[in-house]
């Protein structure tokens, strides 16, 4: 267990320090007119050279990221070049609205594809039908098209849900839910599409396995094997791909919250990328890593409680 | 497509026709290549299709409803949607064949190596691919936008990057897969390169679950490439599908339904990869599958014959046929199967692999396998005929009245359950007896089947035990309800020879014990000689004889039973005829 982990952690830094190191070189090494393009056409090469200077970006590149690591590691991400406030601010404000729209998706994609993949793997029929028709139109559906339709049906035609904006769940739970309904509605269709087809071949692999026969022979009842001892065998695959649907939410939220004006993690990001904030765009990219290593080392963990052959 | 570029095909490439037409000949794939036809012809010929120049714009028509030369009305700036859109189809197809080709390229040469060559490279690339799927793409690509320029044929080559783990991936298991197999042993003996084993044997065999691949990340691409063009990161002078969605979200308080025509252009496009995709897997997965299911024949009139007159007979199998269905019908596989088993008896069920022994005997317990019908014939058990038994009057007869041990004990027991529980479950679903009582009696079971230390097999996972340790619980727990008759597929098979008549002393005494009936199904006589009173010989689903044991072995009368002997006695003479041989060891 503790060698797992100091060498889950290791390998993550591995990964944070080479991910950090090139999203640096690439994204510094290429920013060239940054000070042109936060201060505009009209700017004077003096003010161009003043501001380079006030930020940092005319020493060369190794020196600025000997600086931008030194700070990093003190939790220090930087003050954001455009929006007044510090990186950290920004961040440990935004993460909270983009974390609470991704768990809850999450949520209703393990639910809603458990139960699809399940009714699917025992008995086929229509949730065969449902879950193809389900893989075909939730993978070609962009979610950013389904959350405008989505505005389009349920917000200007039906006036149900409001359109736009963010309610925290501190200040009114049911606004919060509202708020969240069609973002996460967008979200989850093409989660559904891929895990419920995955929870289905899971469940099928294990309803063939021997000792399924076995203990339905020793008299143990069709609810036990299906939901105690297949369901358990197939745990694994499912939250491997519930992991991966993670990642892929942590990108689609970017397209979605802007879709719905949400003040999250994603919308700061096509802010920051589009007006070239870079310490911003660092912070998110170091935000996101850590993410992903969490999510990953609790998969990791689940597993392991599942299954008992996986010794951390 | 750009696979193509990576994998030069052999020059005659059997199966790639078929593979064409039997796609083409899947309605669903006929309509996918026509659509995706259509895209290209509209991204190749734009210019003579589109009514307007992409940036014509006509002040007036400023969201203009369709019509009036509009085919689709006016965007934002007054220009024809229905021309952007044909314009827009060059600027997707270009993007996702170049994040495909990147992803293909990368992906499918690293997979044949690590696939092929393994060791070091394999572990350092593996981790390179982990590293890259555990980042969300659309994230990087933002980061990396402003040095990347506006271009998105630049982003979608690292798009593409970011894609190649899932060809790596596939491709390097494909290989794993079949580098072993005899035809490349055979190739690699005979001198072939290892460039052109890959070239000639390995790629033909990664063709078509690539060309899946393919389509999926084709699909893929042009979302996120949209995806990027709605938030503002592409060439505003290009038109494309994401930027006409854009302009549509900005105007989607005066007309919402501008944003259907660039929706509908992406999600029909994808649409046709990811079907042509089911295609192509429909075909390559043909081979196992019974397309349609044969006719199911009416039920056997139920129940047939009467109960037998002695009621010493607990089991009475008469003319019992098992069938699974096949492209051509039903195939028997259990063809007129008669047996009889007194109380206190043991069966034993012999004849060689495929001889439908084991058919028969999950037919007794009502446990065929996915498909698998009794077709016609009777089994008659304790006075009452359980075949074609609903499945909840099966269930209560099972592990109380009728009870099985398997073949393979360690793929028996559930993995991911202690023993423990898996010993006293069946106790307290059968029997209703509290979970206390189930453990007391649980321990006592262990110890009775021979195990040294049962509190710590009681609380050990299956790995943690060995085969002959699994096979006694798997033992202790068919006999843990107290069955009549107690069924056993082949219990000694997977064992070691020593372990082998441990495991049979201990069937033979529980049996002597608890006076059950057994029907053990084997191939070894040596078994036979051990622990049965009668035995029934099968052969090709039918029993072709059935006698005492003392007068098989002395005076065998079928053909096939002699057979079967002298192809025996030669091997394991010593067996046969030492049963006492078990108890030395045992002891």
């Amino acid at each position: 267990m503790l060698s797992y982990l100091s060498k889950r952690l290791l390998s993550s830094l591995v990964l944070l320090a080479l991910v950090t190191t090139l999203t640096f070189a690439l994204v510094f090494g290429g920013a060239d007119n940054v000070a042109q393009n936060i201060l505009g056409d009209n700017a004077t090469d003096q003010q161009i050279a003043d501001l380079e200077a006030k930020l940092g970006i005319d020493r060369p590149l190794n020196e600025q990221y000997g600086t931008w690591v030194a700070k990093a590691v003190r939790g220090d991400l930087g003050m954001s070049w455009t929006m007044g406030e510090s990186v950290s601010k920004i961040l440990s404000g935004r993460l909270p609205v983009t974390l609470s729209m991704v768990v809850l998706a999450i949520c209703i994609i393990g639910i809603v594809s458990a139960l699809l993949g399940i009714v699917a793997a025992v008995r086929g029929g229509w949730a065969d039908r449902v879950i193809q028709l389900i893989s075909v139109v939730g993978f070609s559906l962009p979610n950013f098209w389904l959350g405008l339709i989505l505005v389009v049906v349920f917000a200007l035609n039906l006036r149900w849900l409001p359109a736009t904006g963010y309610t925290d769940f501190l200040n009114s739970p049911t606004g919060w839910l509202a708020s969240l309904a069609l973002p996460v509605g967008a979200l989850v269709l093409s989660g559904i599409a891929s895990a419920s087809q995955q929870v289905r071949g899971a469940m099928i692999d294990a309803l063939r396995q021997d000792y399924v026969r076995t203990l339905r022979a020793g008299g143990i009842k069709p609810s036990s094997v299906l939901f105690r001892h297949a369901l358990r065998n197939a745990m694994p695959a499912a939250l491997t791909v519930l992991s991966l649907q993670f990642i892929g939410l942590l990108g689609g939220a970017a397209i979605i919250e802007r879709v719905f004006a949400i003040p999250g993690l994603g919308s700061v990001t096509v802010q920051a990328a589009l007006s070239g904030d870079i310490p911003v765009l660092m912070g998110v990219v170091v935000t996101m890593i850590i993410l992903v290593v969490i999510v990953n080392i609790a998969i990791d963990l689940a597993n392991a409680w599942v299954n008992p052959k996986v010794r951390l | 497509m750009s696979a193509a570029s990576t994998t030069p095909a052999p020059a005659s490439a059997p199966g790639r026709e078929s593979i064409v037409r039997s796609v083409l000949t899947n309605p669903l794939g006929l309509v996918a290549a026509l659509l995706l036809l259509l895209v290209i012809v509209a991204a190749v010929f734009a210019p003579l299709i589109a009514p307007f120049a992409a940036d014509d714009l006509q002040i007036f028509k400023i969201n203009a409803p369709p019509g009036d030369g509009y085919l689709l009305g006016g965007d934002g700036s007054g220009r024809d949607i229905f021309s952007r859109l044909v314009y827009g189809t060059q600027n997707t197809l270009v993007g996702a064949l170049i994040a495909l080709s990147v992803a293909a390229a990368i992906g499918v040469t690293a997979g044949l190596f690590a696939g092929y060559f393994g060791g070091r490279r394999e572990v350092v690339m593996s981790w390179v691919a982990d590293g890259l799927m555990a980042l969300p793409a659309l994230i990087v690509l933002l980061a990396f936008y402003q040095s990347l320029g506006s271009s998105i044929h630049v982003s979608m080559i690292i798009f593409g990057v970011m894609l190649s783990p899932g060809f790596y991936r596939l491709t390097r298991n494909l290989v794993n897969g079949v580098k072993h197999e005899l035809y490349v042993d055979a190739a690699r003996v005979s001198g072939l390169s290892d460039m052109r084993i890959i070239a000639r044997h390995i790629l033909l065999v990664i063709r078509a679950p690539v060309i899946i691949q393919v389509s999926i990340v084709a699909g893929i691409s042009i979302v996120i490439q949209a995806g990027l063009e709605f938030l503002g990161l592409g060439d505003p002078a290009v038109p494309t599908w994401g930027g006409m969605l854009q302009d549509a979200f900005a105007n989607m308080f005066v007309v919402p339904t501008a944003i259907l025509w660039p929706g509908l252009a992406i999600s029909v496009t994808v649409a046709s990869f990811v079907l042509l995709a089911n295609a192509i897997r429909d075909r390559l997965q043909q081979g196992d599958r019974v397309a349609t299911a044969p006719k199911i024949p009416a039920p056997a009139p139920h129940p047939v014959g009467t109960a037998p007159n002695d009621a010493a007979v607990l089991l009475d199998v008469r003319e019992l046929v098992v069938g699974y269905p096949t492209k051509s019908g039903w195939t028997e596989v259990v063809k007129g199967v008669s047996l009889q088993l007194r109380r206190g008896e043991v069966l034993g069920l012999v004849g060689e692999s495929g001889s439908g022994k084991t058919q028969t005997a999950f037919a007794i317990l009502g446990l065929l396998s996915t498909g698998g019908r009794i077709l016609s014939g009777s089994i008659w058990f304790d006075g009452r005929d359980i075949a074609n038994l609903p499945e909840s009057e099966m269930q209560k007869l099972r592990g109380k009245r009728i009870a099985y041990v398997p073949q393979e004990p360690m793929s028996n027991l559930d993995p991911a359950f202690r023993i423990g529980f898996q010993l006293t479950e069946p106790m307290v679903t059968v029997l209703g007896i509290s979970k206390a009582e189930a453990k007391a009696r649980a321990l006592k079971l262990l110890a009775r089947v021979g195990m040294p230390d049962p509190v710590r097999t009681y609380n050990a996972y299956p790995h943690q035990i060995s085969g002959g340790m699994a096979q006694r619980v798997l033992i202790a727990r068919a006999i843990s309800c107290k069955p009549d008759l107690l069924i056993a597929d082949e219990p000694t098979t997977a064992l070691d020879v020593t372990v082998q008549a441990e495991v049979l002393e201990l069937m033979r005494d529980l049996q002597a014990e608890m006076n059950m009936s057994v029907v053990l199904v084997t191939h070894n006589f040596g078994v036979v000689a051990d622990i049965c009173h009668r035995v029934s010989v099968m052969r090709d689903g039918r029993v072709v004889e059935t006698s005492a044991v003392q007068s098989l072995f002395a005076d065998p009368q079928h053909d096939y039973t002699k057979l079967l002997l002298a192809a025996v006695l030669d091997d394991v003479t010593p067996r046969v005829y030492r049963p006492v041989q078990a108890k030395e060891v045992s002891a």
